[in-house]
């Protein structure tokens, strides 16, 4: 690959954007449902990784992955959405580990929000923005 | 692939990652099951003038799409192949008799697939796999026929490309085809509508560029009948051709019009050599 | 019952003892999600799969609320540690009252 100096520019440019940013604050509807599952108290970060496409091929079938290794249960939010409840992943006491995987609606680009309910009753959360397109001819 | 679309692939992937991650690996290979090896490129025919080189339309899918047809389970289009199985088991018609009367299994019909839409002596026409089975339901079972493009037909057309999976795609052109074929290609190169597009315009003129978010495919239908992300269920390749031309703001053939049969029998030659697909799985 | 509605559950057939196993489920339906409007501007109401459980000899693997972002034919890939022969049941709880359930036997080696 061939980078120009223009191109190194704009990606370290990209990457300082990106170490920049805070924690993503989410719309009220978002902030309540995770307040409501995790009785107010903030989650931390780390122990939990959600995995989603960056760009999804279409908002109406998007791939996503939670991994909370110890987890009681794992809400999952869409912050974008009408309504930001996507799914609540309890797991049993024969649960192999505590990943899931599921395929979700995203009415447009937005972040995916997961929080985790440990053994502990600790919370934790991760959260990834998904880039959704449309179709070339809306077709 | 052309080389300036490849540069432009280039070019975006060095300028964010983001956009690189939806482009699959132009190099992967379609194997489904782990058993069912697809051929995905394949030299183009020699009715090919203009390309050398056809290619499947799971190759340029983002990674997450291709990976939903490894594995029947994850293609929901499966889901259907199961009904159709049900349905080619099950008597209906006024003869009491199912699919099964006749053709023992789904898996006896394996091929078949592969060589439609198909001169037919007795009708003397291009038959369309549609076509035949409505032949079966009306003619041989007594039945009423069933819609071009409905849940039960697409069903029955994703359960026989189901077990033509892997085998080549080898319609005929020449004979007594010859000439629905040739009305087939030039309305692929006719441009319609208010936006003046034919089909070459998009897939043969600019496949592997971007069109708006989308990147666009040869337009090949070796797939077909194809589960979409979009709708959440399998569509019918006369579907696909509809919205194709709605797309371009004009008025469009129906599905089962011999306008689309032809249609179909020219695009389905363009992948003469690709693997049989269906039901694939698409945005 | 909502029409067409088809379980399917991919799970091994047998595993050694202890041994972590993947399962996968995928159902036939339409998740409508009470926010589409239909021709004549009316909203089509909400009509999902609100919940889907696996339990294992009468003890749960996972239990999972649905909300109407899932998608159409929900989708579920989970694992699960089991130490003795049995059944896995496979529940789905539908807006409209419906229960679909599907079973698998599994032999421990």
């Amino acid at each position: 690959m061939n980078l120009t100096r223009r191109d190194t520019l704009l990606m370290a440019i990209g990457g300082a954007v990106v170490a920049a940013l805070p924690m993503p604050v989410f719309a009220a509807a978002t902030e309540d449902q995770i307040a409501e599952f995790t009785g107010g108290v903030e989650p931390g970060t780390g122990g939990i990784t959600l995995t989603a496409p960056e760009i999804a091929e279409n908002g109406n079938t998007v791939p996503i992955e939670v991994d909370a290794p110890g987890a009681v249960s794992i809400i999952i939010l869409a912050a974008g959405n009408p309504n930001p409840g996507v799914a609540t992943f309890n797991f049993g006491p024969l649960a192999g580990s505590h990943v899931a995987s599921t395929r979700i609606r995203l009415a447009g680009t937005q972040d995916v929000v997961a929080v985790a309910k440990m053994a502990d009753g600790s919370f934790v959360q991760a959260s990834q923005e998904v880039k959704v397109t449309i179709g070339g001819c809306g077709g | 692939m052309k080389a300036l679309a490849l540069k432009g692939v280039a070019a975006v992937s060095a300028l964010s990652f983001v956009a690189a991650s939806a482009l699959a690996d132009e190099n992967a290979n379609l194997v489904v099951n782990g058993e069912i090896d697809m051929t995905i490129r394949a030299p183009a025919p020699d009715h090919m003038e203009n390309m050398s080189e056809v290619m499947s339309g799971w190759l340029f899918r983002s990674s997450e799409t291709q990976a939903l047809q490894l594995d029947d389970f994850e293609n929901p289009g499966m889901i259907w192949v199961d009904d159709a199985r049900e349905v080619f088991a099950s008597e209906s018609g006024s003869g009491g008799e199912s699919c099964a009367s006749c053709h023992d299994s789904p898996e006896a019909l394996a091929g078949v697939r592969a060589v439609y839409p198909k001169w037919d002596e007795e009708h003397g026409e291009v038959q369309s796999l549609e076509m035949q089975i409505n032949e079966c339901v009306t003619e041989r079972m007594g039945g009423e026929p069933w819609k071009y493009t409905g849940g039960t037909m697409v069903n029955m057309t994703a359960l026989l490309a189901s077990v033509s999976r892997g085998m080549a795609v080898n319609v005929a052109i020449d004979g007594p085809a010859q000439s629905t074929w040739e009305m087939g290609r030039d309305l692929y190169y006719t441009r319609t509508g208010q936006l003046e597009l034919s089909c070459a315009n998009c897939h043969e003129d600019n496949y592997g560029n971007m069109i708006r978010a989308d990147h666009l495919s040869q337009g090949q239908i070796n797939g077909f009948p194809v589960y979409r992300l979009k709708n959440a269920k399998l569509n019918a390749v006369h579907s696909r051709f509809k919205g194709c031309v709605r797309d371009t703001r004009a008025q469009t053939y129906s599905p089962g019009s011999p306008e689309f049969i032809a249609l179909e029998l020219y695009v389905a030659s363009r992948g003469n050599g690709l693997s049989v697909e269906g039901p694939s799985v698409r945005n | 019952m909502a029409e067409n509605v088809r379980p399917r559950v991919r799970v091994p057939a047998t595993v050694a003892a202890g041994e972590t196993i993947t399962i996968k489920t995928l159902i036939s339906h339409n998740m409508e999600s009470g926010q589409r409007k239909d021709g004549d501007g009316n909203v089509i109401p909400r009509s999902i799969i609100n919940r889907f459980t696996c339990d294992f000899n009468g003890q749960n693997v996972i239990d999972v609320t649905l909300e109407p972002a899932i998608s159409r034919n929900p989708f579920f890939e989970f694992q699960a540690t089991i130490s003795e022969s049995g059944t896995f049941q496979f529940t789905w709880y539908d807006d409209d009252g419906s229960v679909y359930e599907e079973q698998k036997e599994i032999a421990v080696e």
